[in-house]
């Protein structure tokens, strides 16, 4: 049953995904045709309704906008759990990183450039931080690190919002959040006169697809965590030290959503949030990296894709479309991963007797060949 | 006399290979029929067919002397035929009884009745000889009854034709010697056997006729009373086979390992090794011998340092490494081939290539400063796979999972023997290997040690350590209970040493 690439799981989930979407908007009495058009309308701003419409650059930037902190919660999943790991913290680390940042945002003097870069690494390392307390745990107290994460995202909640109040100057108009951050360290909008929130944080998107792509697929650290995720005992065996990969899996997991963190608050809001509730960016991480089959470009995929069906709610809206249809399009998609066995029959039922053959080459060539 | 099952003239093409050519197959009713052939020969091809997971290219299959076409496996089920595959398709937190109704849950008034199929569980248990408590969860079981409740599964479903898959791959010599039992009141209770297999020993205890394939060609069928091993493995690999190692008389030199009063325990905190000592030494290969669960996976683990030993010494080289990391004892030249291919031997899910530099990966010229060299990495693995002759449908780039049991043993050969370490620690190499893999396996160990170095080969197998060991150690409840040369023994006196009955520890040097 291996036949079937990842790749084409997720294609086809997010094919009956959005078939869904679309009988459901019928089942409802609206027309199909405007669902359509408000996805076409939120990635490339043109609507095919009113195509006098004039064409902006808003739409698309907002999608990308909305692609950027999954993308990096995502890598930080896809990281976790290639070492066999599942780093479901992503809520605490993302608070913590962007706390952090925001703390060196309004409390160190630096010139521009240089300045959101230390932001986003003390975004880093402060997500690096909170990935380490389940990891280490995990690898030398053998605690289970779901546990620990759900623990620490919680602990994450409450020691931001109580630094924040206690160390940060407080915004006294509203008493809820900071004062603005410093101007040197705001992460500009890529295009000024575009409003949207779209700006250079999607950079570290980029990079970070990059490392992760480097760090698992060409170095030695990398061959030794997906070792010691797929046999935990092979990987011992071999000598490697297994206990130390997996600390350090979850560090660098943590410090990528600990950027997602930091991006936002230096990005999106220009100021230290106190937070009462999660954002649900990290566990939207934990649909990205499935989707994306935790392989860099498929996380860069899927995030776009999720990215896609956030930035869509307010074009489905406004052209008489629940925005829940998105919801649900996304929920069938997670679905669908998580019950793949279903896909796989689906796909072998298409294609019949075709794909059997090709099935009994890979068997023929593997398991019966000496 | 009526057929069961006839396969006539079957040939199956893939895309660039032949599979089957021509093959048939005639099994007599309530008799074991043997389907004998190496790796690769088209077994589990042309039972494939049978089974309706592949449809021939070309040949007819007659089942009860009717012609069917068995297009899928719900037909094979429907014509009574079952199969008990190698690796059992078992639920471990499910008792027996819901296992073998799985899928075919008897109900009343909706709900499943499992008193009525305990019941009939228990009935075709005892009807068959087999024993089985159908209210135990299978992860409480051995593997030989896991193994029996494949069985029931079938017979609760009405097969009465039944392929067995390499029946005895996991088995112990104890759980074999009873599955040829069972397997003969099964055929006297009216059933039919199709034995999947490429022991000989196994053939000549249970079946009644013989096919053996070759390459996908039909060999030939013969009588098992009037046909001697050495015949069925000369049909089955094409040439003479020696079952008989041939080597020189061993020349041993300084010591290599050194195990002095070791002491171990096993998972449950009991002594499992106990005041272990013993000497390897360069040019010589030390068999121990002992029946499976006497101390002998633990005394490896504390060799390896998978596992921690109480007290004592291991001396390698005469540097004491009991302390030491595992990375460090491999390092300081220690090379292991182990029990388990599966868990501890390969990673299944990295490529060939990937598991070949597993202990090399992170030192030049596999990688400079922490980055893979694909290309040398690329080199490597080309190089070994031609040494060791390891076939693989993709080369270099198949995935271990998806590689034959005897390959995949190969290449860890392969790999442990080019680290070209002074000691090489074998345990189990050849289980579930067919002749000829076996044959190769040997002269590699022999080979090594005409090299100079020091093998200590840990086999549950009387016939292997027999065949390769200068001298015999033997391990009983966790005590060295004997330890004589090769050339004093016999099997006799083993097995009672094994067994516990006598102590002889001469062959000291």
């Amino acid at each position: 049953m291996k036949k079937h690439s990842q790749l084409k799981i997720s294609l086809v989930a997010v094919g009956v995904g959005f078939l869904f979407a679309f009988l459901v908007v019928i089942v409802a009495g609206r027309n199909p045709l405007n669902l359509l058009a408000a996805i076409i309308k939120s990635i490339s701003g043109f609507n095919i309704l009113r195509p006098n419409e004039p064409v902006t650059l808003v739409n698309t930037l907002n999608w990308l906008k909305y692609a950027v902190p999954i993308t990096l919660t995502g890598l930080s999943v896809g990281f976790a759990y290639r070492t066999g790991l599942f780093n479901i913290g992503g809520e605490g680390q993302i608070l913590v990183g962007g706390t952090a940042a925001a703390a060196v945002g309004l409390l160190v003097d630096l010139p521009p450039i240089i300045h959101p870069i230390v932001c986003l690494v003390a975004g880093a390392l402060a997500g690096a931080v909170w990935g380490m307390v389940p990891g280490i745990l995990k690898a030398y107290r053998k605690i289970n690190e779901v546990v620990i994460c759900i623990m620490m995202n919680y602990i994450g909640l409450y020691a931001t919002s109580w630094f924040t109040r206690a160390c940060l100057p407080i915004d006294p108009a509203t008493n809820a959040r900071t004062i603005d951050l410093k101007e040197t360290a705001v992460l500009g909008k890529v295009f000024e006169n575009v409003p949207s929130l779209f700006n250079w944080g999607f950079l570290v998107a980029i990079i970070g697809i990059v490392v992760f792509w480097f760090i698992m697929e060409k170095t030695t650290f990398g061959y030794s965590l997906r070792a010691t995720g797929f046999n935990m005992e092979g990987a011992r065996f071999a000598g490697m030290k297994v206990e130390k990969n997996v600390a350090l899996s979850m560090m660098i997991s943590g410090a990528f959503c600990g950027l997602a963190g930091a991006v936002l608050i230096l990005g999106e809001f220009g100021y230290g949030r106190i937070q009462t509730s999660f954002d649900n960016f990290g566990f939207d991480g934990i649909s990205v990296a499935l989707v994306g089959g935790s392989n860099a470009i498929g996380i860069l995929l899927s995030g776009l894709l999720f990215g896609l069906l956030k930035s869509a709610s307010s074009n489905l809206q406004m052209m008489n479309i629940p925005k829940e249809v998105s919801e649900l399009a996304q929920a069938v998609i997670i679905y669908l991963i998580a019950i793949q066995y279903v896909v796989i029959l689906l796909l072998d039922k298409f294609h019949g007797k075709k794909d059997k053959k090709l099935i009994s080459e890979n068997t023929e060539k593997g398991d019966d060949q000496l | 006399m009526t057929y069961a099952i006839e396969m006539l003239n079957i040939t199956k093409d893939f895309p660039g290979i032949r599979a089957n050519d021509n093959v048939t197959l005639r099994v007599k009713e309530n008799t074991v029929h043997a389907l004998l052939g190496e790796n690769g020969a088209g077994k589990s091809t042309i039972m494939s067919i049978l089974f309706g997971l592949y449809q021939p290219t070309s040949g007819i299959i007659k089942v009860r002397g009717k012609e069917v076409t068995i297009s899928n496996p719900n037909v094979a089920n429907d014509l009574g035929i079952g199969m008990v595959h190698q690796h059992f398709k078992l639920v471990d937190c499910f008792t027996v009884t819901e296992n073998i109704i799985l899928g075919k849950e008897p109900t009343k008034n909706g709900i499943v009745d499992i008193k009525s199929a305990v019941k009939k569980v228990k009935e075709l248990s005892e009807l068959y000889g087999l024993n089985v408590d159908p209210n135990a969860k299978i992860r409480d079981i051995t593997v030989g009854m896991q193994q029996r409740v494949e069985i029931l599964k079938m017979l609760y479903r009405n097969a009465d034709i039944l392929i067995f898959d390499e029946p005895t791959a996991v088995l112990t010599p104890q759980e074999i010697h009873e599955l040829m039992h069972i397997m003969r009141n099964l055929v006297k209770e009216g059933k039919t056997i199709l034995l999947i297999t490429h022991k000989l020993k196994e053939i000549k205890e249970a079946a009644d006729e013989c096919t053996v394939l070759r390459k996908g060609k039909y060999i030939g069928t013969v009588d098992v009373k009037t046909t001697s091993e050495q015949e069925m493995a000369t049909m089955m690999v094409g040439r003479d086979v020696s079952f008989t190692v041939e080597k020189s008389e061993a020349q041993p030199k300084e010591n290599i390992l050194e195990i002095k009063d070791l002491n171990v325990k096993d998972s449950k905190g009991l002594y499992a090794v106990k005041n272990f000592s013993l000497n390897v030494h360069a040019g010589e290969i030390l068999g121990l011998a002992g029946i499976d669960g006497n101390g002998q996976t633990e005394l490896v683990y504390a060799l390896t340092g998978l596992c921690k030993a109480e007290s004592g010494q291991v001396l390698l080289k005469g540097k004491d490494i009991l302390k030491l990391p595992i990375k460090k004892r491999l390092d300081s030249g220690m090379a292991h081939v182990p029990e388990d291919r599966h868990k501890h031997g390969l990673i299944l899910d990295f490529t060939l290539k990937e598991n070949f530099v597993i202990h090399c990966y992170n030192k030049p010229p596999f990688s400079k400063h922490g980055i893979l060299q694909p290309k040398v990495i690329d080199e490597y693995a080309d190089k070994l796979i031609e040494q060791f002759d390891v076939r693989s449908g993709q080369g270099k780039d198949t995935p271990a999972r998806s590689m034959s049991g005897g390959n995949q043993q190969k290449a860890i050969i392969a790999r442990e023997i080019d680290r070209s370490c002074d000691l090489l620690l074998v345990v189990q190499p050849t289980r579930g290997l067919d002749v000829g893999a076996i044959e190769y396996i040997h002269k590699r160990i022999v080979e090594e040690r005409d090299k100079g170095r020091a093998i200590l080969l840990v086999s549950f197998e009387l016939d292997e350590i027999m065949n390769l060991s200068d001298r015999i150690a033997v391990i009983h409840d966790g005590e060295l209970n004997g330890l004589v040369y090769r050339k004093d023994t016999d099997e006799n006196e083993l097995g009672l040493m094994m067994a516990g009955s006598i102590k002889k520890v001469e062959a000291v040097i």
